[in-house]
C-alpha cells in the first residue's frame, strides 16, 4: 500500500524559477477533489449514523415530543419477544440462503474456470441476470411461483403426490421462500467473484495435478477450495451483512400484515422490524435502538472476519 | 479432438455433465424472468389453470393498460431513469475525482481519510434510515427525487475501485511528464488520468445505475405521492391492488425489468469483465 501511494509531486516545492506553479491553490486542490464525496458522505452517511445512537436514547415521536429516557429503549428491546423473533428469522433466512448459495457458487466457479469451455460468456452473463433483476420484481414472481393454489411449484409437488404447501403462511415455508429469492439473486454474482479469484491460480497447478492423476473432485477439493479461502470468507462476511439488511422480500411476501411479514410475524426480519417500529408505529427512538443492535452485529461479524483472516495468514 | 498431438490443456477436458450443470443454472437464472413474461401476457383465468400455460398469451396490451390505469407507471419509469442516471454518472465522476486524489496526489491526512472510506464500506446505511429521514424532513426533501439522488452520489466502494484502477493503469512517469510540460492538476486529471480509467468509471457507473434502479427501502420510506414513485415503489403499489387482476403486479414487474434487461444485453459483457478483472479481490 505504501509503495503504491507514490506522490506525483516532489516532496519539497521547487523554486518558482522552475516555471511550475506551486501556489496555495495547487496545494489546497487535492481537498477539492475529495470534498464533494466527503461533504455528501458527512451529511448523509456519517451524521445520520452517529445520530442513530442519539435518537435511540429518546422516546422520539416525529410529530410529537422527544423525551430523553436513557437506555430504556435498549432494556425494552432486549425484553421484547418481537425483537428476538426477528433476530431468529434473520439468522434462519441467512443460513438457508448463504450456505446453498456459496456451495453452488463454488461448484459453478470451478467448472466455469476451464479455458476450453464453450459458450463461457453466455453462461457468465446468464448468471448475472438475477442480480440485474430488482428485488421487488423477484419477490412478485417467486411469491406467485410458490403460491398455495396457483403456484407452479405446488403443481409440480402435486404431480409427485405432495399435498399443497402454504409457503407464505408457515414459518419454515416463508423462510425457505425468502431464502430461495436471496439465493437466486446472488449465487451467480458470487460465482463470478470466485471465478475472478480462481483465474489468479496458475494453470500449471491444475495441469500438474491432472498429470498426477487427480480427478475433477480431487482438483476441486485440493486446489479450488483452498485457493478460494480468503474470498470465501469475504463473501460470507458480505452475505452476512447483506442478510441483516433483508427487507424488501419479507415486505412483499407478507400478505395480511406486510410490516410484520404475516400475522404471526413468521418472516419478519430485523430491518423490517426497524421499519415497522420507526415508520409504522412512529417510535423513532425504539427503531433507532434496533439500528444500533444491527450495528453491534455488523461489528461482531467484522471482528470474527478479522480474527479468521489473520489466522489464515498466520497458517501460511 | 481427433488429433493425436496433445492439446493445450487447462485442467482436463470439459466433461458432459459440466454442460448439464451450467445449462441447469442458466435455466434457473432465466426462468423466473420468462415466467414473469408468461403471466403478464395471459389473462387471469388462464394464469391460474393447472397445468400452467408455458407459452405467452395475447393479454399483454390489456394488462399493460391496467397497470397504467392503476399507477402513473410511465412517470415512475421516467423517475427511475432520472434517479438512476444521475446516481450512475455522479458516482462515476465523484469517485474518479476522489480516487485520483487518493492515488496520485499528496496531501495531509490522506491515509487517515482513506482509512475512513474503507471502514465505512462495511457499515450498512439501512441501520440509520430513521435519522436519514429526519434530515430529509429538516431539509424539506421528503417526497422529492433529490432525496434519492444526493445521498446516492457518495460511494465509498467507488472511491476504492477508482483508486485501485488509477494506481494500476496510470503511471507516475506519464503524470510527471505532463507536469513538466506545465499542466495543472486539473488538466492532469481531466486530459490524462480520466481518459485512461474511463472504462473502469463506466463499469462503476453501470453498477451504480442498476443499484439505484432496483433500490427499494429508501425510496419506499421517503416518497409519498404516486407521481414521485420510482418503478420499484410502483410495483409495490400494484401488489396492493392484487384484487384488480392477478397479473397486474407481474406486468408491472415485467415492464420495470425490461429497461434493465436491455441495458444488460448491451453492456452486460463489461459488467462481467468488471467483476472478473479482480478489483473486488480482498
Amino acid at each position: 500500500m505504501v509503495a503504491a501511494l507514490t506522490p506525483v509531486r516532489p516532496a519539497t516545492p521547487p523554486p518558482p524559477a522552475s516555471g511550475i506553479s506551486r501556489g496555495l491553490g495547487e496545494r489546497l486542490s487535492p481537498y477539492a477533489y475529495i470534498a464533494p464525496f466527503f461533504v455528501i458522505f458527512a451529511a448523509f452517511g456519517l451524521f445520520p449514523f452517529a445520530f442513530t445512537f442519539y435518537v435511540a436514547l429518546f422516546d422520539w415521536n416525529p410529530i410529537g415530543d422527544q423525551e430523553f429516557i436513557g437506555l430504556d429503549n435498549f432494556t425494552r428491546m432486549l425484553a421484547d419477544p418481537r425483537f428476538w423473533n426477528a433476530t431468529r428469522n434473520t439468522v434462519s433466512i441467512w443460513a438457508l440462503s448463504t450456505i446453498p448459495q456459496l456451495l453452488l457458487a463454488l461448484l459453478l466457479a470451478h467448472v466455469l474456470n476451464n479455458a476450453r469451455l464453450r459458450f463461457a460468456l453466455f453462461f457468465r452473463m446468464s448468471m448475472l441476470v438475477p442480480y440485474v433483476t430488482s428485488v421487488a420484481a423477484t419477490a412478485i414472481v417467486f411469491v406467485q411461483l410458490f403460491d398455495r393454489d396457483f403456484g407452479l411449484l405446488n403443481w409440480l409437488l402435486g404431480l409427485v403426490g405432495v399435498a399443497p404447501v402454504d409457503f407464505v403462511q408457515s414459518t419454515w415455508g416463508s423462510h425457505l421462500l425468502i431464502a430461495t429469492m436471496v439465493t437466486w439473486r446472488w449465487f451467480g454474482y458470487t460465482t463470478l467473484l470466485y471465478l475472478a479469484s480462481l483465474q489468479a491460480v496458475p494453470r500449471s497447478v491444475y495441469e500438474a495435478a491432472a498429470m498426477d492423476g487427480a480427478g475433477p473432485w480431487q482438483q476441486f477439493r485440493h486446489i479450488t477450495v483452498p485457493s478460494l479461502r480468503p474470498m470465501i470468507i469475504f463473501t460470507v462476511v458480505t452475505s452476512t451483512i447483506g442478510g441483516l439488511q433483508i427487507f424488501t422480500e419479507p415486505l412483499l411476501v407478507g400478505t395480511g400484515g406486510p410490516q410484520s411479514c404475516g400475522v404471526v410475524r413468521q418472516c419478519q426480519t430485523l430491518t423490517l422490524f426497524l421499519y415497522e417500529q420507526g415508520f409504522g408505529q412512529f417510535q423513532f427512538g425504539y427503531g433507532s435502538a434496533v439500528g444500533v443492535a444491527l450495528f453491534v452485529m455488523v461489528v461482531a461479524i467484522a471482528a470474527i472476519n478479522y480474527l479468521l483472516s489473520t489466522r489464515i495468514k498466520a497458517d501460511r | 479432438m481427433t488429433s493425436t498431438t496433445p492439446q493445450p490443456r487447462r485442467h482436463g477436458r470439459v466433461r458432459w455433465w459440466t454442460y448439464v450443470l451450467l445449462a441447469a443454472a442458466t435455466v434457473a437464472c432465466l426462468f423466473p424472468l420468462y415466467w414473469m413474461f408468461i403471466v403478464s401476457t395471459t389473462d387471469s383465468a388462464t394464469a391460474t389453470e393447472m397445468p400452467p400455460e408455458i407459452v405467452p398469451g395475447d393479454n399483454f396490451v390489456h394488462l399493460a393498460g391496467l397497470v397504467l390505469d392503476t399507477v402513473p407507471f410511465v412517470q415512475s419509469l421516467l423517475n427511475s431513469l432520472f434517479v438512476a442516471t444521475a446516481i450512475g454518472v455522479g458516482q462515476a465522476v465523484l469517485c474518479a475525482l476522489a480516487g485520483f486524489a487518493f492515488a496520485k496526489l499528496n496531501f495531509w491526512g490522506r491515509n487517515t481519510l482513506f482509512l475512513i472510506v474503507l471502514l465505512t464500506m462495511t457499515v450498512p446505511t439501512q441501520l440509520s434510515v430513521i435519522p436519514q429521514y429526519l434530515i430529509m424532513s429538516w431539509l424539506g426533501w421528503v417526497d422529492t427525487l433529490q432525496a434519492l439522488v444526493v445521498p446516492g452520489l457518495a460511494s465509498a466502494f467507488g472511491i476504492f475501485w477508482m483508486r485501485q484502477h488509477i494506481i494500476a493503469t496510470v503511471s507516475d512517469e506519464l503524470l510527471q511528464a505532463a507536469r513538466i510540460d506545465g499542466a495543472s492538476t486539473w488538466q492532469v486529471f481531466w486530459r490524462i488520468a480520466f481518459p485512461i480509467v474511463r472504462p473502469a468509471a463506466f463499469v462503476l457507473g453501470l453498477f451504480g445505475f442498476i443499484t439505484a434502479w432496483n433500490d427499494f427501502l429508501w425510496p419506499f420510506i421517503v416518497l409519498k405521492s404516486p407521481e414521485r414513485y420510482t418503478a420499484q415503489i410502483a410495483i409495490k403499489a400494484l401488489q396492493n391492488s392484487l384484487d384488480v387482476d392477478l397479473g397486474l403486479a407481474m406486468s408491472g414487474s415485467f415492464l420495470a425489468t425490461i429497461p434493465l434487461v436491455v441495458v444488460f444485453i448491451l453492456v452486460g459483457r463489461r459488467m462481467v469483465a468488471g467483476i472478473l478483472d479482480g478489483a473486488f479481490k480482498g
